[in-house]
């Protein structure tokens, strides 16, 4: 009988190499001969396992952190429109702020996997979870700004009285308070966890997520023909702050923020920052009045604000499987 | 009901995994997959959904007390069953949105089945990740603590199948008590690096089931100090309410201007 080539010292320090690597070893019909050999562990964790959970959150998550940011900030837009007699401005912030609302409860409730589970979120409100406080606020601002819609349609209609004047701005205000409530809270959700690169950055995420949500909302504007010096503003200064945030990530060089500095992961972030950031700003600041120009800084505000977010999920769950991320922060060398 | 705890020794648990078995059995809980690691005798990595008893199997070049290995280097070959940790603050309650997760009156972290959404907030929000969300189920599962065998009068699975006692179930303080009294004897015969982990000066504020363990925590993949996520709430919030005062600048000058 042919030897197996793997049923020798070196074959069985290959698999023992290979499954340090990838996890597992997935080969059938290994037989160890004398049992696996006791192999001391490397460094101080059990095996390099990770200590923590990854999160479990599937794709339509990061997706609805832009939404409902771009939707939260379209309202308070709107709200401070409709104060400056704006009157396109602010017709346009509402329904974005409504349209973003219609979009952000399906998105949320897929994550679920079975939708009626979203009603199991409604039967406590519970300040010390941001993820009660999120679920009430997105009910909350769906209600507002779906009714500021209305009574701002019926009033254009020609049907306006005293009533619903004052009903609409009580709406408007209600949905751009509960609007920024929602574009930053999913920051807190992010901060307030055991995940070393969201929990190190929990005064971060909140100054990136609402900048993203500023710069998008304004962008969506932009990209309805609002090529108004009230969005370039908005625009110069968030793509201001991502160019900013993304200087502070990459020059203060920590262990815990390597999932945003390194990998693929990093490169997404990189890549999220630069399209926000710079490529945006730039072409906000040298492009003169080409409207072209206006239109290409807008797009590339919201692809790499999408992007951004996607980067700081993925980013937690490289931190996740990083046990030497945990213990840095609990126990810092000497 | 008294408030009741276990103490896992890893200094007598010789890794026959009964307590894996006897949870399984006892909980119904489906296979947790049927690969080789490569990690000495551990095939399931870590707790998990499917793994509400794990046990360690630590391989250190390091001598155990006062034995001698048998082999030039020196080395040991510790086991341990790891189980969720029950906390006094726990993050996973805390950050429940639903109210799923509650304390019982035995003081253990209970998830009721029929109340969790999945909405997979208590996965990250665990500092010693215990809790996981199933895939088939898409609910989150962690130790029950055996709730119904202990209103019951029954002492939980695990407990009850460990053949050398390894596993202790009983009143918690009495337990702690045990554990610094075991701790003792063990430096006293050699076993210098023998302490207890049961990390009562974090805010996680001791937990309801307590180790005796050789070494450092981190070879067990025990957090040193293991703390609580909601200590951070009020510098998130703050840092979100100060972005937020930002943003609604930001626009009233973008109309102002």
């Amino acid at each position: 009988m042919a030897a197996d080539p793997r049923i020798t010292e070196d074959g069985l320090d290959a698999l023992r190499e290979k499954a340090a690597r990838t996890g597992k070893v997935q080969d059938h019909g290994i037989v160890p001969v004398g049992g696996p050999f006791p192999k001391p562990t490397s460094g101080v964790s059990y095996h390099g396992n990770p200590v923590l959970k990854p999160p479990t959150w599937t794709w339509q998550v990061p997706l609805y952190f832009f939404v409902g940011g771009v939707a939260g900030i379209s309202a308070v837009i709107a709200l401070v429109a409709h104060l400056f007699g704006t009157a396109g401005l602010m017709r346009a912030g509402l329904w974005i702020g409504f349209l973003g609302a219609l979009i952000s409860a399906p998105l949320l409730i897929a994550d679920l996997g079975r939708p009626s589970r979203f009603l199991n979120m409604l039967r406590v409100f519970k300040l010390r979870s941001a993820m009660s406080v999120g679920a009430w606020t997105l009910s909350g601002f769906s209600t507002a700004v779906g009714l500021a819609v209305v009574c701002h349609e019926l009033i254009l209609a020609g049907s306006g009285n005293d009533f619903l004047l004052v009903l609409e701005w009580v709406a408007e205000i209600c949905a751009a308070l509960s609007g920024l409530i929602l574009a930053s809270y999913t920051s807190v959700l992010l901060g307030v966890t055991a995940i070393p690169v969201w929990s190190e950055n929990r005064k971060l995420v909140p100054v990136v997520f609402l900048a993203g949500g500023l710069g998008s909302a304004a962008a969506v504007l932009e990209l309805l023909g609002f090529l108004v010096p009230v969005t370039q503003f908005i625009g110069i200064v968030a793509s201001t702050v991502e160019t900013l945030v993304a200087i502070i990530i990459e020059l203060r060089g920590r262990y815990v923020d390597r999932p945003l500095r390194e990998g693929a992961v990093g490169w997404l972030t990189r890549a999220g920052a630069a399209l926000a950031g710079p490529a945006s700003l730039l072409l906000r600041l040298f492009s003169g009045h080409s409207s072209v120009a206006r239109y290409l800084a807008a797009v590339c505000f919201v692809i790499g604000a999408l992007i951004s977010r996607y980067a700081w999920i993925g980013a937690g769950r490289v931190s996740s499987r990083d046990p030497q991320a945990l213990f840095r922060i609990q126990r810092p060398e000497p | 009901m008294p408030i009741s705890a276990f103490l896992t020794d890893a200094s007598v648990c010789i890794g026959c995994k009964a307590c894996e078995v006897a949870c399984k059995e006892w909980n119904h809980i489906p296979d947790d997959g049927f690969e080789w690691s490569g990690q000495s005798y551990d095939n399931t990595h870590a707790l998990g959904a499917a793994t509400w008893r794990h046990v360690l199997f630590l391989e250190e070049k390091q001598p155990m007390g006062p034995q001698l290995a048998g082999i030039d280097e020196p080395f040991r070959w510790q086991f341990l069953s790891d189980v969720c940790k029950h906390c006094e603050n726990a993050g996973c309650l805390e950050a429940c949105p639903t109210g799923a997760i509650v304390r019982t009156e035995v003081g253990s972290v209970y998830v009721q089945p029929d109340v969790c959404n999945g909405c997979g907030y208590c996965v990250v929000s665990c500092p010693f990740g215990v809790v996981d969300k199933s895939h088939e189920v898409g609910t989150a599962f962690k130790c029950t603590f055996c709730y119904d065998r202990q209103r019951d009068g029954l002492m939980p699975a695990c407990a009850k199948a460990c053949p050398t006692q390894s596993i202790r179930f009983g009143e918690l303080e009495e337990l702690r008590q045990q554990a610094q009294a075991r701790v003792k004897e063990l430096q006293d015969r050699g076993y210098i690096d023998a302490q207890v982990y049961d990390p009562t000066q974090s805010s996680v504020g001791g937990t309801h089931a307590i180790f005796v363990i050789l070494g450092e925590s981190e070879a067990y993949n025990f957090p040193p100090a293991p703390e609580v996520p909601t200590i951070h709430m009020k510098s998130a919030w703050s840092a979100a309410l100060v972005s937020a005062l930002v943003v609604v600048l930001v626009v009233f000058l973008a109309f102002a201007l």
